[in-house]
């Protein structure tokens, strides 16, 4: 169930814009996510998707319009942002694991530095994670030991681990052999179904329908359309969104 | 050989003099060739323009008038040590800026996304270079690290000419041009085998060192 205990949706993006130099990416960007609200981006490639998850937690910085997390503005470079950014966790589709750490170092690493748990709190907590993502059996080995999928569920487990308040996911499993794809999408159904705040960029139909409270259609740097899962996969009503969707239905 | 036989106490002396004055440059240039490197690749601006001025300075500029200015300037500025202290601080001013460089093309060496999964679990820069990026850095380090910290070395050579004496390159100019020995045998039989005895020594610790963080992985 999504909620806005105080009337503050989780996220807040008003009038976002940012340039790659000439390039427009994000062209008055107005969205927002409330508390555990599962929010599906979709849209051809190059239409600022990865950018727009990147500015929500300032790997990116944006040239104009405000960001808001739980109510408080993005802040600069600096410990604010630190702080800000052990509230969002992220999750890259080229999974990102540190390779010179075993996953379960991997997932202690934040907790112990950032949350400054103590070690031996921090690991009895990855290996629950490690439990809920299906991979404890993995806990000592380094990252290029494992499959594609198994890292990716490892990166949900190690972002899961600062207890975040919103979860980004960029194209989790675009870099995911078929047959890896569901174990990843169920872990994230699942962590949808226990009510976590999620901004997903994902072109998996299957994904939204099940999990999915919105899908935002973007498309040139704008959000051309929004609407729940059902209406935009049915009756999309943009051009922009008939057309990208006849796209990916055929392929 | 017996003329360095003769004066071996001499060249034992040299060679811990030597060692004396790499040992302290090691000491201080990797320490502030890493410093400087995290300068270069920081968020901060200006922290960056230090770096690079720092490298640009340092690395562009002869060690002989690196060390001019350390041993005769700095005394003009009011700064008064010892030959000992100034020949050392040359060399690690003039080293530091070679060390950073191979740092840093370490740094760049690993890829971006693992400095931006440190920082998105809320490390900040510091901790995301201290427990993310260098750890990985250093495998593609070693290799031409070594090759600066034997540069480096060697270099204690020409600090030892700028006046710090008593290394082994002094002892070898003493007893040839001040006390008449012949220039052969002393340069290769002794000065050049104390040399060789350090930098093969190094060279045999830094293969050590780049199969450890190798296997580090
Ligand atoms: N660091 C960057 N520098 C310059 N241009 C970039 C950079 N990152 C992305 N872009 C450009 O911005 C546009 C949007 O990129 P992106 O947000 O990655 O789109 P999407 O994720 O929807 O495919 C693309 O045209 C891309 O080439
Ligand atoms: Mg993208």
């Amino acid at each position: 169930m999504t909620s806005r205990p105080n009337g503050e949706p989780l996220v807040r993006l008003s009038g976002v814009n940012k340039w790659f130099g000439e390039l427009h990416v994000l062209q008055d960007i107005d969205l927002e996510i409330d508390r555990g609200e599962v929010v599906v981006v979709i849209g051809p490639s190059g239409s600022g998707k990865s950018t727009l998850c990147r500015a929500i937690n300032r790997l990116e910085p944006i040239d104009k319009g405000q960001i808001t997390i739980d109510g408080a503005l993005l802040p600069e470079e600096g410990k604010e942002l630190a702080r800000l950014r052990a509230d969002v966790g992220m999750v890259f589709q080229s999974f990102n694991l540190f390779a010179h750490k075993t996953v379960l170092e991997n997932v202690v690493l934040g907790p112990v530095k950032v949350r400054k748990k103590s070690k031996a709190e921090a690991e009895s907590r990855a290996r629950e994670l490690l439990e809920r993502v299906g991979v404890a059996s993995q806990a000592d080995k380094y990252p290029a030991q494992l499959s594609g999928g198994q890292q990716q569920r490892v990166a949900i487990a190690r972002a899961l681990a600062m207890e975040p308040k919103v979860m980004l996911f960029d194209e989790p499993t675009s870099a995911l052999d078929p047959e890896m794809i569901n174990e990843v999408l169920d872990v994230m159904v699942g962590l949808a179904k226990d009510g976590m705040t999620m901004v997903v960029v994902t072109h998996e139909m299957g994904f939204a329908r099940r999990a999915a409270n919105r899908v935002v259609f973007m498309d040139g740097g704008r959000v051309v359309e929004t609407a729940d899962p059902e209406t935009f996969f049915t009756r999309p009503e943009s051009d922009r969104a008939k057309d990208f969707l006849s796209k990916i239905l055929t392929h | 050989m017996s003329p360095v036989f003769d004066n071996i106490d001499l060249f034992v002396d040299g060679f811990l003099t030597s060692l004396e004055i790499i040992l302290y440059a090691l000491a201080g240039s990797v320490p502030l060739g890493v410093l400087i490197a995290a300068c270069r690749v920081s968020p901060i601006p200006p922290l960056r323009a230090f770096g690079t001025f720092w490298v640009t300075t340092f690395r562009n500029t002869p060690l002989t008038v690196v060390l001019f200015f350390c041993a005769f300037g700095l005394p003009e500025l009011g700064i008064n040590r010892s030959f000992f202290f100034f020949g050392v601080l040359g060399l690690v001013l003039y080293t530091s800026a070679f060390v950073c460089e191979a740092v840093r093309s370490g740094i760049n060496s690993v890829p971006a996304g693992q400095a931006e999964a440190a920082r998105s679990l809320g490390l900040n820069f510091t901790q995301g270079l201290r427990f993310v990026v260098i750890p990985q850095a250093l495998r593609t380090v070693v290799p031409p690290l070594g090759s600066v910290l034997i540069a480096m070395m060697k270099n204690s050579a020409v600090a030892g000419a700028f006046g710090v004496g008593g290394d082994l390159w002094s002892t070898g100019q003493r007893l040839t041009s001040a006390l008449g020995y012949a220039t052969f045998p002393i340069f290769v039989g002794g000065v050049a085998v104390g040399y060789l005895i350090i930098t093969l020594t190094a060279g045999a610790l830094l293969q050590v060192l780049e199969r450890k963080v190798a296997i580090a992985r």
